[in-house]
């Protein structure tokens, strides 16, 4: 279900003091899709995504889910709503005297779902996630990647067209943190579920993001497709953001000149790195050594960075660095190097 | 008295005075309190059911009661506590006020009982769509149980102390045969006796308290 929020903002009153946690924002998730959006902590991500099932009010602004202005809900319909619009949470949020399977049956409940069905469909959503023998335990002693599952199960289980995640995975190891982002996939793909995922993580984006906004001080500075934004950032946080996957830095003792500079390029495309290399080494009088290289999968698009140390004639360096600019599928990166 | 023979029927009729009390006492503290500290514990909440106003005058009116000396609290009700039993005196005339006096007490025990809850679980069933009340039935009073428990503990305990008092009205029980026999009349065996049996009754009150609770949370 397409989301739509119109000139949304939060202002909070704190100690009779204004907070803009959002500042005036629009944006749309197409249906079907996976929306991300990164920012550190106190960028307004998690007061932006509790906007969708208004766990949190907007100040101004409409929020629209498949058609229908939330804010004009009753109580009773709100609830209704939210039903079919599932949440997993960082911290997974179970209720921790419950079983698993009491954990589910507790949003069975909340929805009227016929009491002789319940068995069976905890049952199908306990297969989907994977925890198919685990009914009966105690969700308090559970491992986090099963407690997010059983969260993920609980989300899903009213049929929701949407699934909003808030950091769900950044309580979790890297390996955890995959096979909960595959099964977000899966669930993507299978069920047609929109995902709005919010983290602080590459990983996370890199992994799922078809689209990603990126927000900073309440506000989203860019937005658009998960590959071209981070192809081409506009803004620091953006390259910060990049950088930490690629984790490219200069070395200490390097000191630049005319005759003695870094080059970071990226490629676009995946084989081209090799042969470009030897290219450059053939028809340039210069000294390449490489101090860095590394190809990323951005929602399985390969975007590679290559750092390199030249040093040479100046002039030299400068025809090198045109060659660079005028070829198809590489580009010089200014912001590594 | 001179021999426990002599003490004993005195003892006997004060210690089914004591229970009559404590019973009477804790069901009400349990049926008005527990609402009582639900609603004070909803009403501050911002996802559940945050009234202000509700929840200040809920709990400037709780704060109030518990200000009371207890043996000032018992005179200022007697009117109304005569109207109510019928009676002016006697173990159950000393409810109305032991009962008025645990409410407040066991409702902020509810109150906080709560606290152990975190909001995060909470924001996650407002999240699936869930009804404040099927939150309340099934996720706060659960989670909440073992701690519930020993607040009935606590606040039983605290209704035995309080009886000792009632003895003011009549209402008889182990604490006031320990004022007015032991203390008031320098009848020292009496005395001894009486709050030897006071300590096994809190002890034996606590220890079942405490099983309870901790069923309450193994289950």
């Amino acid at each position: 279900m397409s989301i739509k929020l119109e000139s949304v903002s939060k202002t909070y009153q704190l100690k009779g003091r204004k907070v803009e946690a959002l500042k005036e924002t629009s944006l749309e998730i197409k249906s079907g899709e996976i929306f991300g959006l990164i920012g550190y902590s106190g960028a307004g991500k998690s007061t932006l995504v509790r906007l969708i099932n208004l766990l949190e009010q907007p100040t101004t602004g409409s929020v629209t889910v498949a058609g229908e202005d939330l804010t004009k809900l009753t109580k009773h319909e709100l609830r209704q709503k939210r039903q079919k619009i599932g949440m997993i949470f960082q911290q997974f949020n179970l209720i921790e005297s419950k079983t698993v399977y009491e954990n589910i049956e507790f949003v069975l409940k909340a929805s009227k779902f016929d009491k002789k069905n319940r068995t069976a469909r905890i049952k199908e959503l306990l297969e989907l996630v994977g925890l198919g023998d685990k009914a009966e335990i105690k969700s308090s002693n559970l491992s986090g990647g099963q407690k997010q599952r059983v969260g993920i199960a609980r989300a899903l289980a009213n049929d929701p067209d949407i699934l909003l995640c808030d950091e769900a995975t950044s309580a979790l190891d890297p390996d955890t943190t995959k096979s909960i982002l595959k099964l977000l996939n899966r669930i993507n793909k299978d069920l047609g579920i929109t995902i709005i995922v919010i983290t602080h993580e590459m990983e996370v984006i890199k992994e799922i993001a078809d689209r990603v906004g990126v927000m900073s001080k309440g506000e989203i500075l860019e937005m658009g497709h998960t590959y071209d934004v981070f192809s081409h950032p506009k803004h620091e946080i953006t390259k910060d953001f990049v950088q930490e996957i690629y984790n490219f830095e200069v070395p200490n003792q390097f000191k630049a000149t005319r005759e003695n500079q870094v080059i970071t390029i990226q490629f676009l495309s995946e084989n081209a790195e090799e042969n470009y290399l030897n290219k450059l080494y053939r028809n340039f009088d210069l000294n390449i050594s490489i101090l860095n290289g590394r190809i990323e999968y951005i929602k399985d698009q390969p975007l590679g960075f290559l750092m390199f140390q030249v040093t040479g004639k100046e002039e030299e360096i400068n025809r090198l660095k045109s060659h660079i600019d005028q070829t198809n599928g590489i580009e010089r990166v200014g912001y590594i190097g | 008295m001179d021999s426990f023979s002599q003490l004993w029927p005195i003892l006997y009729k004060a210690l089914l005075e004591t229970v009559q009390m404590v019973s009477i006492s804790i069901f009400f503290a349990v049926l008005l309190g527990l609402p009582l500290g639900i609603l004070l514990y909803i009403t501050q909440h911002p996802l559940l059911f945050r009234i202000k106003s509700l929840n200040s005058v809920l709990g400037w009116v709780m704060n109030i009661i518990r200000s009371f000396p207890f043996i000032i609290l018992i005179v200022a009700i007697m009117p109304f506590a005569t109207w109510l039993v019928n009676d002016s005196h006697g173990p159950v005339f000393a409810s109305v006020a032991l009962s008025i006096a645990a409410v407040p007490l066991f409702a902020r025990l509810v109150e906080s009982s709560f606290n152990g809850v975190k909001d995060g679980v909470i924001e996650a069933c407002i999240a699936g769509g869930a009804s404040i009340f099927l939150i309340v039935t099934d996720v706060l009073l659960p989670e909440a149980k073992k701690s519930i428990t020993q607040a009935i503990t606590l606040t039983i305990i605290s209704i035995i102390a309080f009886s000792a008092t009632a003895g003011v009205v009549g209402g008889g029980g182990v604490g006031d045969l320990a004022i007015r026999y032991g203390y008031y009349r320098y009848d020292t065996l009496t005395m001894i006796v009486t709050v030897v049996v006071l300590i096994i009754i809190v002890q034996i009150v606590q220890w079942v308290g405490d099983r309870l609770a901790n069923r309450a949370e193994d289950k």
